[in-house]
């Protein structure tokens, strides 16, 4: 499991992000992840072995490097980078249940056949209902794990400026002694690279919440000045044709509650004008 | 055989799991063994190579390293992560058994369609049940004799600065300083904390098939 194996993993979930949630994703993979990997881990892959000391005294060097590197820059970008992509998950774990609910329903109703569920699974989620809070949870996680860790880089090393020297006297170092710093500038100039992007990042998050909400404000608004059609739902047309009022209501005594929230969320999925019962 | 082939296995078990085991099964592979892979490996990569002991006497730096470090954390950590995935393959196991018998009365004779029968979800029941419950059992304890021979090993879970060497042909005491030990103490505290979720998740997912089956049995009864 690697970078790799994440970017297969994360880009099932793309099929049910925004347009903006897409530009996050290759933001992320482009030029955060594959300037981690190709770039900035060999800028830092001798970080500690050119690291010098002005003193012969075994273990002074690593001492100092260990006082002023508790945690060097590639782990954290690599934490930052896993902890900020796995919010996506939740929606992704969200989608699947969904469409389970829907395959499960669409075997009540009869038509369990392959095409069905094909279809389910390569149409895409609305953003809406119980989806709608799982997808803004995992924006305000995201934005909140890009704040911790430029809290943190800003905490470890501050201003985000890699110094050239460095005066140490940790034991055993005799007195103070002199370290100095392999690459600083180039070192700065990839810290100030990724902050940048993480900036990008998190202005991408924010658009992507104000786009959210906004949508869905306009569509409560659509939806008190227009009551609900029959369309509602990818299956509302198919069914409701062939629906029976007594049918709906056996199978939701019959089955869960999830059953009555699928339902809910489509009312196409009833006869035109009538209301379910049991809901 | 590498993470990259362990993750094939377990992909064809996870159809099979709980939602709860799903969960563990993505924690287990994004933040413990890509964790491992990605940044961990790197932290340790120097660690012989930067074990610095003071003195010049050929010799004691190994000895001294092979006396504070019996087995690196990188190497117990991918024993765990395997042992730890592993009891998986017992469900895997259990399920092509299952479907070699219905495929074994189809060619007796009997009506079943052969594509169905490799897509069917199988439901955790009966024979299979129990065979999944014994590997979330014996997944919790690895989990758990792992962090105890942690602990046990390195005195706690935090790398110290300095360790102080007397082994032969080290001359008297000698200060060895060990590379990086904040970053190893992060790196090891993630890993339990992560280590700990998952034998969380493992209980819970225990919790559900118990109550599962308990209140099954009522119903079967009325």
């Amino acid at each position: 499991m690697n970078w790799a194996g994440l970017y297969t993993v994360l880009s099932g979930v793309n099929r049910h992000s925004t347009a903006i949630g897409r530009i996050w994703l290759s933001v992320i993979f482009i030029f955060r992840i594959m300037v981690l990997v190709v770039a900035a881990e060999s800028v830092w892959g001798d970080e500690k072995s050119a690291f010098t000391c002005n003193t012969q005294q075994p273990g002074c060097n690593s001492v100092c490097y260990d006082h002023f590197f508790p945690i060097s820059h590639i782990r954290l970008w690599a934490l930052q980078l896993i902890l900020v992509t796995t919010p996506a998950l939740l929606v992704a774990m969200h989608v699947a249940y969904q469409q389970h609910q829907e395959k499960k329903l669409l075997v009540l109703t009869g038509h369990g056949d392959p095409k069905h569920m094909e279809e389910v699974k390569k149409h895409k989620m609305r953003i809406s209902g119980s989806l709608w809070w799982t997808y803004v949870c995992s924006v305000v996680f995201r934005l909140l794990f890009e704040a911790v860790f430029m809290y943190i880089f800003y905490m470890l090393y501050p201003g985000y400026q890699m110094v050239r020297l460095v005066k140490c006297e940790a034991y055993p170092c005799p007195n103070t002694v002199d370290c100095f710093i392999s690459r600083p500038t180039e070192k700065t100039i990839f810290t100030v690279f990724m902050l940048v992007t993480s900036s990008i990042c998190i202005v991408l998050n924010m658009a992507e919440l104000v786009y959210l909400v906004v949508r869905a404000c306009a569509r409560r608004g659509q939806h008190s000045s227009n009551p609900p059609s029959g369309k509602g739902s990818f299956y509302g047309h198919k069914l409701s044709s062939e629906y029976k009022q007594n049918e709906i209501n056996q199978l939701l005594t019959e089955q869960d509650g999830s059953i009555k929230d699928m339902l809910r969320r489509n009312p196409g999925l009833q006869e035109k004008g009538d209301r379910c019962s049991a809901c | 055989m590498d993470w990259g082939s362990l993750q094939a296995v377990l992909g064809g078990v996870n159809k099979h799991s709980t939602s709860i085991g799903k969960i563990w099964l993505t924690v287990l592979f994004i933040f413990r063994i890509m964790i491992l892979v990605v940044a961990a490996e790197r932290v340790w990569g120097d660690e012989q190579q930067d074990f610095v002991c003071n003195t010049l006497q050929p010799g004691c730096r190994n000895v001294c390293y092979d006396h504070f470090f019996p087995i690196s954390h990188i190497r117990l950590w991918a024993l765990q992560l395997i042992f730890v995935s592993t009891p998986a393959l017992l469900v895997a196991m259990h399920v092509a058994y299952t479907r070699h018998e219905k495929k074994r009365r189809f060619r007796n004779g009997e009506k079943i369609d052969i594509e169905e029968l490799k897509n069917e979800k199988i439901h955790i029941r009966g024979p299979l049940w129990w065979t999944y419950t014994s590997s979330i059992f014996f997944r919790i304890v690895f989990e758990a004799v792992f962090m105890y021979v942690f602990y046990y090993m390195y005195d706690g879970y935090q790398m110290p600065r300095l360790v102080k060497c007397n082994a032969w042909p080290c001359p008297n005491t000698v200060d060895c300083f060990v590379s990086r030990p904040t970053e190893k103490t992060t790196f090891t505290i993630f890993m339990l904390a992560v280590s700990g979720i998952c034998m969380m998740l493992n209980l819970a997912e225990l919790c559900y098939l118990v109550i599962k089956i308990c209140m099954k049995e009522p119903r079967k009864t009325t």
